[in-house]
């Protein structure tokens, strides 16, 4: 069985990011870009099921602009047999990415899709449940954990108040929760000998996708800053200005 | 232009969150109709028949939907969608699930957690963990969205006399079935509608000390409790108490954050909070900047005495 697996660049986790002056976006100009965490955990999973033997090979997809490149080395460091980059200077959103991935599934007919829940830039949570009604399969968002049992996948997921368990068909799609598994640090003979793994670039075009935005960004501001408030000496001024000053006990 | 709203329901009644969406949804404009799909599911539609500024709520049975399986839920809103022009959800872990399915089929852009409604086509939303607020204008015919419940107040859950129509169900898809779930019983509030919040982080050090902490400071404020990712990483708490960016979004009256540092993923899970207590011993600690009141201090020994002094 092959595993398909998004992964995305996006600003690093620990970047602070600035809103520009002209309110027109971010400023990620020289700022350091990684992959997106929770697709690392993507990765990570769909490499451990070849180690069960369970996948036969994982190939790693990113949909951008060239440097997206670098992230898909790192996948294939992390264990991925090779990666298919799409190549576009367009603003992509979910939509248009789930349909460049339909696509993909179309051309290389994996048996499971792996993605991160969400992308810690947009914040959207959306690609994978997109790319699961557009492919017409069922999906297992927000897994903890994944189990391959023949043609049956059984994921549990996190749900509001605990944990749900989901049996489904394969081909399915899956999207990687926090807890789904710890990846592992890529090691600089992996990180090598991903230099040598085939990286195959492709554009929207040659899978006939139209991927122009369909919402436009009219505004990005600055969230309303929280003043700090006082420090209290002790447990018993607490309570008092908790009682009396801001009445919320 | 009328909006149609998902119920959050367990069968029996209709779940807070669908309160705020409808706020959302009258925002948008026009009439507000809401969807409950169910499994017996009468009770929670006649519930719905009373929420204020309600003028339709559409009932569809069936034992596909007691689960509220993605594949099964959307093609039911997916049968009744031509007629909308708005399409909304809470942006719950069932919402999310389920709205961006019915968006791809309708070859619409989802908008996800909006918090405040600028136009019939406008809408903003947090980007980067709530670092910047965007205002992003749709042009698609059907808007599909996610609603953040702490953006919108809860419409009045009485009030409303709205008739209920029963359609027909949509058929299950045979894709997915559910095996089980473990849902954590307690009779707390729930965590996204509490008044009154208390969370633990890493300084709590053990899974026994977060619960020999932090319950009695909850129990004795009615409150729900939550923890910061490192608790939940180190294994303290439950991942479902997790506050942040990734994990649950709050905005309680009151927010206690005992030994959390601050970490920018956090603070976006709950700097909306009305009040925000911090009790910390590093004086350097972020969450001091977001905080109405700091309390420089062992958490050890000050929460046992908060709890001795409520």
């Amino acid at each position: 069985m092959k595993v398909l697996v998004a992964v995305k660049r996006v600003v690093d986790y620990n970047v602070k990011v600035r809103v520009k002056s002209d309110n027109t976006g971010v400023d990620i100009a020289n700022v350091k870009m990684s992959m997106n965490p929770f697709d690392e955990i993507a990765i990570e999973e769909a490499v451990r099921l070849k180690e069960k033997g369970v996948a036969t090979e994982v190939i790693a997809v990113s949909c951008g602009v060239a440097q997206c490149q670098e992230t898909l080395r790192t996948a294939m460091a992390i264990g991925a047999d090779r990666a298919i980059l799409v190549q576009t200077d367009v603003e992509l959103q979910p939509l248009a990415v789930a349909k460049l991935l339909k696509a993909l599934m179309d051309k290389e007919q994996p048996g499971l899709v792996i993605l991160g829940k969400q992308a810690i830039d947009d914040d959207c949570n959306q690609t994978g449940q997109m790319l699961a009604a557009l492919a017409d399969l069922p999906q297992g968002a927000f897994a903890s954990k994944v189990e391959v049992d023949g043609q049956t996948l059984k994921v549990t997921r996190e749900v509001d108040g605990g944990l749900e368990t989901l049996a489904m068909s394969l081909p399915a799609v899956v999207t990687a929760d926090l807890r789904l598994n710890e990846p592992r640090y890529v090691t600089l003979p992996n990180i090598m000998k991903a230099k040598k793994k085939q990286l195959d670039t492709l554009t929207p075009a040659d899978l006939g996708v139209d991927v122009a935005p369909r919402l436009k960004t009219l505004k990005v501001s600055e969230p309303p800053k929280r003043g700090a408030g006082i420090k209290v000496p002790d447990v018993a001024t607490l309570v008092d200005k908790l009682r009396n000053e801001a009445k919320v006990i | 232009m009328t909006s149609l709203v998902i119920a959050e329901h367990d069968n029996a009644s209709i779940k807070g969150a669908t309160l705020n969406t409808v706020t959302a949804a009258l925002a948008c404009g026009g009439d507000v109709h809401v969807l409950v799909a169910g499994a017996n599911a009468g009770a929670a539609a006649a519930q719905a028949a009373q929420i204020a500024g309600v003028t339709k709520v559409i009932h569809a049975d069936g034992a596909q939907f007691a689960h509220g399986l993605a594949e099964n839920l959307a093609a039911q809103v997916l049968a009744l969608a031509g007629a909308y022009s708005h399409i909304l959800f809470p942006a719950t872990a069932g919402g999310k699930n389920v709205a961006p399915r019915v968006a791809a089929k309708l070859d619409v852009a989802q908008i996800s957690d909006i918090t405040k409604v600028e136009s019939a086509d406008t809408f903003e939303r947090p980007i980067y963990a709530g670092n910047a607020m965007a205002i992003v204008q749709s042009a698609d015919a059907t808007k599909v969205l996610t609603v953040r419940t702490t953006g919108f107040d809860a419409a009045a859950a009485t009030g409303g006399s709205a008739a209920v129509e029963t359609v027909g169900a949509a058929a299950d898809s045979g894709k997915s079935s559910f095996v089980g779930s473990e849902i954590a019983k307690n009779d707390r509030p729930d965590l996204t509608a509490a008044k009154i919040v208390v969370s633990g982080g890493r300084a709590l050090g053990s899974a026994e000390k977060f619960n020999e902490v932090m319950t009695p400071l909850a129990d004795k404020l009615g409150a729900a409790i939550g923890a910061s990712r490192a608790a939940v990483d180190a294994g303290y708490a439950a991942n479902d108490l997790q506050v942040g960016q990734t994990g649950k979004i709050v905005a309680p009256q009151l927010y206690i954050a005992a030994g959390i540092s601050g970490a920018i993923q956090h603070l976006a899970g709950m700097k909306d909070s009305k009040v925000i207590v911090a009790i910390n011993k590093d004086p350097e600690a972020p969450i001091f900047s977001v905080a109405d009141y700091g309390l420089e201090a062992d958490l050890f020994t000050a929460v046992p005495e908060l709890v001795a002094a409520l």
